[in-house]
């Protein structure tokens, strides 16, 4: 394979490391140390992709993270598949397979791109919302195959077989960037002894570094690179971190950093020394102080045909041959507005290529690089600029023609030089993307053309970024962030000499985005500001027209700046075009927010180890192991894993249900109630306590007894209940709902720490240290009786008392409450002696035919009873006497209780609030839908009013038909009447109005 | 995410162990059953959204289960300062010299 655009000396890659590649199927060679972009242009590849809309073929034009084109497909298995990839920032790797993630049926012959062509004037923005707008409901359709004619890459179809870490981390000093700034600030903080972490998302640190032209005390710039790297690398409070990324600047100096370990080496983590490896890792910096040193991004130059292969921004081109040793052409014409980008025209000549001319729309170009061009006698076209690129699929000519930059017009006559290359530079971007992830807003800089950091705390910008891009500035610079971040820290800065440059005098910068163009911009040759999302400045000019006056609005309408540019080479250029149309200053537009991240993490890194099993902490009772070995299906319930139903033989889960039913109404049976939130109170005014934050009355609960509470939050709404037992005068155990623990807790705090310090309470979860089987059925006495030395005669344990005791020999606490409405006791043992208890339980259960049942079983027997479960049967919108509860209310409690004022309010007074009824279908066998809403009409008409919702609906088999809890307006008032719940399939059910107790309304069965 | 100085535990943690509860300083009225509809109105449904300093409270959830407050800018998210229950802000203490926010 020939590489013909490799120069045969230089670079920083290893000719002895010969690398094979593929791209589109086709092997290509390129040498360790090369980027995938840097081994096409080394193999003369042009087109590399189709663009997005318009399928133009397209080209690589940068060297780093702003590549808008060469966003490419990876992965040599269906496991390993990484979509858009930046080739520019891919390292090369051994056996490394490629592919354009757009153009069908391939690059070179693309069929989209004849539509493009063709319909090319008749694709403004907003074409496709325009013209597929109507009817609505094609549009699912149309998305389809507009994205399949867009591509963007495709997600693996297996399992990512890779792990990933995440790691916190802290340090006094982050420095973002390891260019000339970053690694003098690193040097500054490095030698004051501060912890310092070092991240550049590059696969060499030393940034722009790597492919200057400048010395550093005589030598190349390079040298000086190794020199301080080495120096970091020894201090054992220095951290560097290459290939990684700050994505994300959050608050408070909070960085996430995303370090590729793998990515450079194969597609998935390959092993070493025999184990996995981690592929991506996630630092999650807290930083005293972060020096920003991101350098710039240069712009390019907008100008028609501007997209067509063979475009690149200039500074590239020194990258290419710097780095790479890579001249990706033959014949190069430059256009600039600056006399930095000149390097681009020197490193081209000095690599033995021709220079046809640079272009600069300066009239007096008079800087040191300039100069150095004259000596070299490279013809240069002032006062001008290259307005048209002409070519297909790669450059064959550029229209040159003198300009007037203020005027915005075309002087003359267009020449046309034959060239195969356009580098140019409109200038040079500070990348604030990070500093305005905090919110601050970038501030224009007139003397520099560009954006620099607003003020954010904690964050130094230094070098580039901070305006200060000559090298001498950027060492300077970053010396003095760290110094002045080490001061905000109270430290102390070591001092150190700068090393010796030579400064280079440039001349002062135009301000040039757009050219001009004989033609209008809707009318000429497409002149492209954003490559990625094919934006052209025709298009950015229309949405102007069309009345999209705001930067966001022209953003989101064009689609500028959308994808992996993230306003990295297209929003300055658009932001300029948008204010030259608007007749407004740049400031004055200003720039669309930049958020996290800066480039694409692969979901991997953001997950690490949260996933799976790990993805959210579960949790399982003492029993657990016995509800998987007898068969339990499980349900989650918060982060609890529950026994759901327990299935015998082939049984569904309605027959199972019925079953297990029949078993607590008949017989006995059992239900892991581990899970219910317990809280430990205590004080000597915890009575008192209880007496504000429930409901009801707790002055005369005695020792020995338990009572079923109800909390309301101050709006007078239903938030939790559960029993309560007294455990002593000044001892209280508070049961809660499953999912309400940990915020009743809270909610207990809060009034004790905020409204009541004054009261002496303290509180104590202890739902994990008490596991809970509640026994229900009418054996459930004599069973519990085998095993017990508590008496529990009627007369001695009654219905809502609770005694100690043992429980087959454990310490237990047995509560005598019903969540069934059976004779039932709910004994409390401590957790780790639950399952000797519960299998102990099961062994003299047999001869009663003690069955297990799981949550199912349990609302099925509630909701009979017409007992609520809070979150289900309310919503936070139904108080104490929607519910029909005003027995469990203390309208003479003495202190005005939580919820207690709010009762009295004229909306909580409303006739016509929505009440707990209970609904019987009068189809009997219908299980009415949970959440179908009730209406009091048989026929429909849209819109009718509704009034009201199902909230629990099951089959009873004790019953014998299915039965509902709903919520329905002045629902107290309708008993015996029908109403009508109309489903989504059209049918229209029909159920009466009834009291919500359906079974033992007098409650005769607990209390045997 | 934010780093928060607990004023109990008088450290700096991560914002992780705590809990927003909303805006502090809401007190209930003494007299509940005197007090008339509109002013128990305000009391339970009325909160403070402002562009700018915030007295908020947050619970130490994960940490000493203190409620503590915390003034903080709704704009930069920065933390002015923060305080225990039932103390008074700093009114008067110039932005950024409080004892909380970024170190």
């Amino acid at each position: 394979m020939s590489q013909r655009n490799r120069l045969a000396k230089g670079g920083r890659i290893d000719r002895g490391r010969p690398l094979q590649f593929s791209f589109n199927g086709v092997s290509y060679e390129g040498f360790v140390g090369d980027t995938l972009a840097s081994a096409l242009l080394a193999n003369g590849v042009d087109v590399v992709n189709r663009s997005f809309k318009y399928s133009r073929p397209r080209g690589i034009v940068a060297a780093g993270a702003e590549e808008p084109n060469a966003i490419l497909q990876l992965g040599a298995t269906e496991a390993g598949q990484v979509p858009n990839v930046r080739a520019t920032q891919q390292a090369l790797y051994r056996g490394l397979v490629s592919s354009s993630t757009n153009g069908w049926p391939n690059v070179e012959r693309d069929l989209m791109g004849v539509v493009g062509e063709m319909g090319g004037k008749f694709m403004p923005p907003g074409f496709y919302y325009k013209t597929f707008m109507a009817p609505a409901a094609m549009w699912p359709k149309y998305e389809k195959y507009i994205r399949k004619a867009a591509g963007l890459g495709r997600a693996p179809r297996e399992n990512d077989p890779d792990i990933y870490d995440h790691i916190n981390r802290h340090c006094d000093v982050l420095v973002i960037g390891a260019g000339p700034a970053g690694l003098a600030a690193a040097l500054v903080a490095g030698r004051s002894g501060a912890r310092v972490i070092v991240c550049d998302e590059q696969e060499e640190m030393g940034g722009s570094l790597l492919d200057s032209r400048e010395s550093i005390d005589g030598r190349p710039a390079a040298h000086w690179v190794g020199k301080v790297l080495d120096e970091l690398a020894a201090m054992p409070e220095v951290l560097l971190l290459p290939r990684t990324t700050a994505n994300g600047y959050h608050d408070h100096n909070f960085v996430t950093l995303h370090e590729r370990r793998t990515e450079h080496l194969a597609d998935t983590a390959p092993p070493a020394q025999g184990r996995r490896q981690v592929r991506a890792r996630m630092h999650r910096v807290r930083a005293g102080r972060v020096v920003l040193a991101t350098g710039t991004h240069e712009r390019p130059l907008v100008y028609a045909g501007n997209d067509v292969p063979g475009n690149m921004v200039a500074g590239a081109i020194s990258t290419y041959i710097h780095r790479y040793a890579v001249v990706p052409g033959q014949r190069l014409v430059l256009s600039t507005a600056n006399d930095h980008a000149y390097r681009a025209a020197l490193d081209w000549h000095d690599a033995g290529r021709e220079v046809v001319a640079i272009v600069d729309a300066r009239d007096n170009p008079g800087g040191d690089l300039a100069a150095e061009a004259r000596n070299r006698g490279i013809r240069i076209v002032t006062g001008s600029a290259v307005i048209e690129a002409r070519g297909k699929k790669r450059v064959s000519a550029a229209l040159v023609a003198a300009i007037d930059v203020e005027g915005f017009a075309v002087r003359g006559t267009a020449d046309a030089l034959a060239c195969d290359t356009i580098a140019s530079s409109g200038g040079y971007s500070p990348v604030v993307h990070l500093a305005a992830h905090s919110g601050v807003r970038p501030e224009w800089r007139d003397d520099i053309l560009g954006f620099v950091p607003g003020k954010v705390a904690g964050l130094l910008p230094a070098g580039g970024v901070n305006g200060r891009a000559a090298l001498a500035q950027a060492l300077a610079d970053g010396t003095e962030a760290a110094a002045s971040a080490l001061a905000e820290l109270g430290a102390q800065a070591a001092s150190i000499t700068l090393p010796e440059i030579r400064s280079v005098r440039e001349d002062k910068a135009v301000a040039l985005f757009q050219v001009p163009h004989p033609k209008p911009a809707m009318r000429a040759p497409k002149q492209f500001v954003d490559q990625q999302n094919d934006v052209t400045a025709g298009g950015i000019e229309l949405a102007t027209r069309e009345g999209f006056e705001s930067i966001e609005h022209v953003k989101r309408y064009t689609g500028m700046g959308f994808g992996t540019d993230q306003g990295k080479l297209a929003n300055i250029n658009g932001m300029a075009i948008a204010a030259r149309c608007l007749g407004q200053t740049i400031p004055e537009t200003g720039t669309t927010v930049f958020r996290p991240n800066y480039t694409p993490i692969t979901f991997g890194a953001i997950a690490g180890r949260h996933c799976r099993e790990l993805f959210d902490p579960r949790r399982y009772t003492a029993m657990h192991s016995w509800h998987v070995a007898n068969g339990a299906k499980l349900e989650e319930v918060g982060q609890w894993m529950r026994p759901w139903y327990y299935p015998r033989g082939n049984e569904s889960m309605s027959e199972a249900v019925q079953r297990e039913c029949r078993a607590v109404r008949e017989g006995v049976g059992i239900l892991d109630a581990s899970t219910l939130g317990k809280i430990e109170i205590q004080g000597k005014d915890a009575r008192e306590f209880l007496n504000r934050i429930y409901t009801n009355a707790w002055t005369k609960l005695g020792v020995g007894k338990c009572r079923y509470g109800l909390m309301c939050k101050d709006d007078g709404m239903v938030m939790d209940d559960g029993v309560t037992a007294c455990l002593g005068d000044n001892h209280f155990h508070m049961t809660t709902t499953t999912g309400g623990a940990a915020a009743v807790l809270d909610w207990l705090e809060l009034w004790h720490q905020t409204e009541w310090p004054e009261l002496e309470v303290y509180f104590n979860s202890v739902t994990d240290h008490w596991a809970a089987m509640a026994i229900n059925g009418p054996h459930a006495r004599k069973l519990l009786a085998e095993l017990t030395d508590i008496d529990l005669a009627n007369d001695q344990f009654g219905f809502m008392d609770w005694r100690s005791g043992t429980v087959a020999g454990v310490p237990a606490r047995v509560f005598r409450i019903s969540f069934t409405g059976e004779l039932s006791y709910e004994i409390n043992v401590q957790a780790n002696h639950a399952l000797h208890v519960w299998k102990a339980l099961f062994e003299k259960g047999e001869k009663y035919g003690l069955t297990p049942y799981g949550t199912e079983t349990m609302h099925v027997l509630r909701a009979e009873k017409g007992f609520i479960i809070v979150g289900q049967d309310t919503d936070g919108s139904v108080t104490p006497e929607d519910l029909g509860m005003q027995w469990c209310v203390g309208y003479k409690k003495p202190y005005s209780w939580i919820g207690r004022r709010a009762l009295s309010r004229p909306d909580t007074q409303r006739e016509d609030r929505k009440q707990l009824v209970g609904l019987k279908p009068l189809e009997p066998a219908l299980v009415l839908e949970e959440g179908a809403q009730i209406v009091l009409e048989k026929e429909l008409r849209i819109p009718m009013p509704m009034f009201g919702h199902v909230t629990s609906s099951y089959y009873s088999p004790t019953l014998g038909h299915g039965f509902a809890l709903a919520l329905l307006k002045g629902g107290g008032q309708r008993m015996g009447q029908t109403v009508y719940l109309p489903m989504a399939d059209g049918q229209v059910h029909a159920a009466t109005v009834v009291e919500p107790v359906f079974y033992d309304p007098e409650g005769s069965r607990q209390n045997v | 995410m934010l780093l928060i100085y607990c004023p109990y535990c008088e450290e700096y943690r991560e914002e992780e162990e705590f809990r927003p509860k909303g805006e502090a300083h809401i007190a209930r009225p003494q007299n509940p059953e005197e007090t008339p509809d509109e002013v128990w109105g305000d009391y339970l449904f009325f909160r403070k959204n402002p562009r700018g300093v915030h007295h908020e409270q947050w619970l130490h959830a994960a940490g000493c289960r203190k409620y503590f407050n915390v003034t903080r800018h709704t704009v930069s998210y920065e933390i002015l300062e923060t305080y225990k229950a039932g103390q008074h802000p700093a009114s008067d203490r110039a932005p950024g010299v409080g004892t909380g926010g970024a170190k």
